[in-house]
């Protein structure tokens, strides 16, 4: 008799928890797996396929899937490389790949012949023209994926350095000298240059 | 740490009294004290940058080849916080370019390059408004507006946007900043001996425009004539709600937070400005300038500059005008060759070295310290590893952790930086002044500061970056959908009547359907 209490007790207490549960689990539902969000948070978003998927949401997911490694995001560096191994809770890896300066495209105008091939390229709409119309980059809009120079059939797309300007200058770590340092300190030139590309 | 405590205990500061907490006391150097203010010629040019200021840059208001009046407005500004750039002397415009500017990065901006005439021809276009006490204060606003005043204690926010008449917070009290609390600077100390009426008058101006009850001038106890000269000049002006406080001599006294806690006891909130607890502080050459422009009709066309440093054989005070050239000034003082001196603009403790000696000398310039390089301690000091001696949490006027944070900051962890109120620093340099180790605490934080913002700036581009890759996505996914539904519709209309071929009609829809299907999958 006692075992039987017993056995009913718990029995129904299971079912009850059982109930809490399934409820739980249609009430709290997410959609999606959250840490594909996590790590796109992460990524600089220039979906610059750099990494071998074709998009930050693409490689996002297949970090989160374990098909791809924490370090092949190479614009976005150590930094990004620490923040998805953090998310992930793996070991950090050394990216291979260095970023580099930030670049920009620039389009040739008088080369360009209007194709919009550079157009359905960019990830980011930051090209805009009409067919047989000069196409121009949005300086402000581009992320420097170089997605848009393979397409181009005249090659008119350079990739140059983005400007810096004053007002985007940030003291660097001490110990590491800045380069205008051992510059002619009394050169009337100027390193910056406004209004180029 | 109880080394220091016990010699706190000695003091009896264990404790902390009246004013700010911590703060240093720098061998005060003031070797140009005694040397009146002395008018410097006009240079052979004139660099004006379009922005000298906190703000928006300024548009050029006159062309190349065009000749401007002394006092003209050569160049507007472009939104609310900004200050307006006139003509320091009369002169032809020869050029509107990029030039280097007084910056520790050594970079340039556009400038205005005027070739003076010589005749100093006035712009009298803009009368005094001498009966300041009976003026709408709206006007002495504009007016001050229109100048071009800057603060000039060296950080250089627009002068009008502090004077603003607000409801809500009221001024109580106008502080005049009369500190100096950095080593080798002069220029206030001789503006306060040489002017102390036109001062004065500046602040009364100040006062009536934002109808302050009552005013006080701040100064340090290591300038006694100033004191008593300002003491005096209130007296011959019967202005009986204004009063001189003598301060205990002790960096960073000047500070505009600091000298509020001292004088008031009250703190500026963090992220609040002093107008929030109803303090107006102005630099004293600020008022200067102000009694300048609205009781003489003169824009911000000139300050006063101390020269000094160890390099220089004649340290001296000037008046110059703004855009003359830094190593024009520096010839007049004696001091013709640059090669192995090290300039810096402002003070010791908070100037910065300038990486280029071509620059002008800007409305931001109190002071121009020509140091010899093999003398200057940070040339030679090597950077130790911390001892955890304290002495930096000790002086730090804010109260900040200062070894702490570095820590953070060189492993380049600005979360946790910003947890120990990493913005709260004001950059004063006590810390770095007093650590045994030679730790360049301030640059750590300098360096920290401008990560967390080019951070945050990445941060918002990524996020514009990803809503127009979205929107892209859409679209395409969107045209695919409209392209195939057109398609269908297409082969709908044309299909055959016929029982049997409608069958194979039907097949190849389906098969149309699964192409695209397949193609959206691909996109």
């Amino acid at each position: 008799m006692n075992i039987l209490m017993a056995i009913l007790t718990l029995g129904g207490l299971a079912l009850i928890a059982s109930i809490v549960l399934a409820i739980a689990s249609r009430v709290f539902h997410v959609e999606g797996d959250p840490m594909i969000e996590r790590i796109d948070a992460v990524l600089p978003q220039t979906q610059c396929g750099q990494c071998g998927y074709p998009g930050c949401v693409p490689y996002a997911t297949a970090v989160a899937g374990g098909e791809a490694d924490v370090n092949q995001c190479v614009p976005g560096g150590e930094r990004a490389m620490l923040a998805i191994a953090d998310l992930m809770g793996v070991a950090p890896k050394e990216v291979e790949e260095d970023a580099g300066v930030p670049m920009l495209a620039f389009v040739r105008e008088d080369e360009c012949i209007g194709c919009t091939l550079c157009i359905k390229a960019c990830p980011v709409d930051a090209i805009i023209g009409a067919p047989k119309q000069y196409h121009t980059v949005i300086e402000d809009h581009c992320t420097g994926c170089t997605l848009c120079v393979e397409p181009c059939p005249v090659d008119c797309i350079d990739m140059v350095e983005k400007t810096q300007v004053l007002e985007e200058w940030t003291w660097s770590a001490p110990g590491k000298r800045p380069a205008l340092e051992n510059a002619n300190q009394n050169s009337d030139e100027v390193k910056h240059a406004s209004g180029t590309a | 740490m109880l080394p220091a405590l016990l010699k706190r205990f000695g003091l009896n500061q264990l404790w902390p009294t009246a004013g700010f907490p911590g703060g240093v006391h720098p061998v005060e150097h003031k070797i140009t004290a005694d040397s009146p203010i002395i008018e410097l010629p006009l240079p052979p040019q004139l660099i004006l940058p379009l922005k000298q200021h906190i703000g928006e840059i300024c548009a050029p208001l006159v062309e190349v080849g065009e000749h401007v009046l002394r006092g003209q407005k050569i160049a507007k500004s472009q939104g609310y916080v900004s200050a307006s750039v006139h003509a320091p002397t009369s002169g032809t415009v020869v050029a509107i370019q990029d030039h280097a500017i007084p910056h520790p990065s050594g970079m340039g901006r556009p400038c205005m390059m005027i070739e003076p005439d010589g005749k100093d021809t006035f712009d009298e276009s803009r009368p005094p408004i001498s009966d300041y006490r009976n003026a709408d204060p709206a006007e002495i606003r504009e007016r001050i507006r229109m100048s071009g005043i800057v603060g000039l204690g060296g950080a250089v926010f627009p002068t009008f946007i502090k004077m603003l008449r607000d409801q809500r917070n009221p001024v109580q009290m106008v502080i005049l900043n009369g500190a100096e609390c950095e080593p080798y600077l002069t220029c206030d100390h001789r503006v306060m001996l040489e002017h102390a009426a036109d001062v004065l008058r500046g602040m009364d101006v100040i006062m009536h425009a934002v109808n302050a009850k009552n005013g006080v001038i701040a100064i340090e106890d290591n300038k006694p004539d100033a004191i008593a000269v300002m003491r005096g000049a209130i007296e011959a002006a019967g202005m009986k709600d204004v009063e001189v406080r003598s301060l205990p001599t002790r960096y960073p006294q000047g500070g505009e937070k600091q000298l509020i806690q001292t004088l008031t006891g009250k703190q500026v909130p963090e992220g609040r400005l002093p107008l929030h607890i109803g303090v107006l502080c102005q630099n004293v050459g600020t008022a200067l300038a102000i009694h300048d422009a609205v009781c003489l009709g003169m824009p911000l066309i000139q300050r006063v500059v101390t020269v000094s440093g160890d390099a220089i054989p004649n340290p001296a005070n000037v008046r110059v005008r703004i855009g003359t050239p830094i190593p024009f000034v520096l010839a007049q003082c004696g001091l013709q060759d640059l090669s192995g001196v090290r300039l810096i603009h402002g003070g010791p403790m908070m100037g910065e070295r300038l990486p280029r000696t071509n620059v002008p000398l800007v409305k931001s310039t109190n002071g121009i310290l020509a140091m010899k390089r093999e003398a200057l301690y940070s040339e030679q000091a090597v950077e130790e590893p911390c001892i955890r001696c304290g002495h930096c949490v000790e002086v730090c006027p804010v109260g900040l952790v200062p070894n702490e944070l570095a820590w953070h900051c060189r492993n380049d962890q600005f979360d946790r930086g910003q947890e120990y109120n990493l913005f709260d620093c004001i950059e004063c340099g006590c810390c770095s002044y007093v650590c045994p180790s030679h730790i360049p605490l301030v640059h750590y934080f300098r360096y920290a500061k401008g990560q967390v913002a080019k951070i945050e700036k990445e941060r918002v581009f990524a996020e514009q970056s990803k809503v127009r890759s979205e929107a892209r996505d859409n679209r395409l996914a969107r045209e695919q959908a409209e392209r195939a539904a057109r398609r269908s519709k297409v082969r709908k209309q044309h299909a055959p009547a016929a029982d049997g071929v409608k069958k194979t009609a039907a097949d190849t829809k389906k098969a149309a359907t699964t192409t695209s299907k397949t193609e959206d999958d691909k996109a």
